[in-house]
């Protein structure tokens, strides 16, 4: 019964975050606004922690799955990939690991710095 | 034959299923970056595909019962981040300046290829939103007037190129910081490097979760603003 108890609250906020999806004309997908609702209600304690964390986490550990039916998809999109294939790959695969790069580079140069500033205060 | 499988309700599942077993069958024995277990299921499913000549479209109604769990499972990564608010609360300027000067490495780079690449307006925009979540992705694509099947499949590279390479490349740059290693999956490769963040540790888990939701939202406001440089 616990599970059936998580996964309906999960579901309702789920379900939620879809009718947001369907009034606000942003291209903000459900799972969005879910992720947002579903903070905002653990950190203001309407949704106890207890209330879905066995839930909750289970279906976090299967995420990857949950991918492959999208991914597969790649096999139907060849033929549109195909005629620029090349520059295609060479921005994907340059950008998303300059991204990397970039963005954790960043975020440990500012923290290293604001724990210098605490030493010095 | 096939038409058993077309009308069956659990082939597609099973053999989504077996696929990924299979991949971490096969990663526990041999335990190299090339050995991941999302990128195994995916060509193992698609192996099946091709081999038994199934239509994609025939396979993904089929798997709607995987799939359908994506929504809810999202939702969930609040958990994770819930988890770890003081810490976010203690870095959040780390945080938010890592995920914006990822978006903007993003946009730039994208949009320096471009021109190396002579790509049109069309394809251009196409590729700006393809570190983000698909469906933030395809919204993106659809306002700026792009293709959004390369969207998908640039967005979809992207993540499975962050969930496989993304320790080994922290490792060689010294991305050492279990929060900017976080903010550096996430950022560069949404939800399905997420994945892989979860696995290295909860705090990686918690800023990747975090990242997909900022660098979204950075997105779709950057995204139009660089647009217009290719006309």
């Amino acid at each position: 019964m616990k599970y059936v108890k998580q996964f309906t609250i999960i579901a309702f906020i789920s379900l939620i975050g879809e009718a947001l999806n369907h009034l606000i004309p942003l291209p903000i997908p459900a799972s969005i606004y879910g992720v947002v609702i579903m903070f905002i209600c653990l950190e203001t304690k309407i949704i106890p922690l207890s209330a879905v964390r066995d839930t909750g986490k289970f279906l976090v550990s299967l995420m990857q799955i949950m991918f492959i039916p999208a991914t597969v998809g790649l096999i139907d999109t060849w033929d549109v990939f195909a005629p620029n294939w090349i520059s295609y790959t060479v921005i994907i695969v340059v950008s998303t690991f300059l991204i990397m790069l970039v963005s954790g580079k960043m975020t440990q140069l500012v923290i290293s710095l604001s724990k210098k500033g605490e030493n010095h205060d | 034959m096939i038409d058993f499988i077309y009308g069956s309700t659990f082939f597609s599942v099973f053999i989504t299923l077996l696929a990924y077993c299979i991949g971490l069958l096969i990663q526990k024995k041999f335990k190299h970056v090339l050995f991941n277990p999302l990128l195994i299921a995916i060509v193992l499913t698609a192996a099946a595909l091709l081999i038994l000549d199934i239509d994609y479209e025939k396979y993904k109604a089929n798997s709607s019962f995987i799939s359908f769990f994506l929504t809810p499972a999202t939702v969930c990564l609040a958990i994770p981040l819930y988890e770890q608010f003081e810490l976010l609360k203690k870095n959040w300027k780390a945080v938010i300046c890592g995920i914006a000067s990822g978006i903007l490495t993003c946009l730039v780079s994208v949009f320096a290829m471009a021109l190396l690449f002579r790509l049109d307006h069309a394809t251009y925009v196409t590729l700006l939103p393809k570190s983000i979540t698909t469906a933030i992705g395809i919204g993106v694509t659809e306002e700026l007037g792009g293709y959004v099947p390369i969207t998908v499949a640039a967005i979809i590279l992207s993540g499975i190129l962050g969930n496989m390479f993304a320790p080994s490349f922290c490792k060689i740059f010294k991305i050492t910081e279990p929060i900017a290693k976080g903010v550096a999956i996430g950022t560069s490769s949404h939800a399905i490097g997420t994945t892989k963040a979860l696995e290295l540790g909860e705090i990686e888990g918690a800023m990747s979760s975090l990242s997909i939701v900022v660098a979204g939202l950075l997105t779709v406001i950057g995204a139009p603003l660089f647009a217009g440089l290719i006309a």
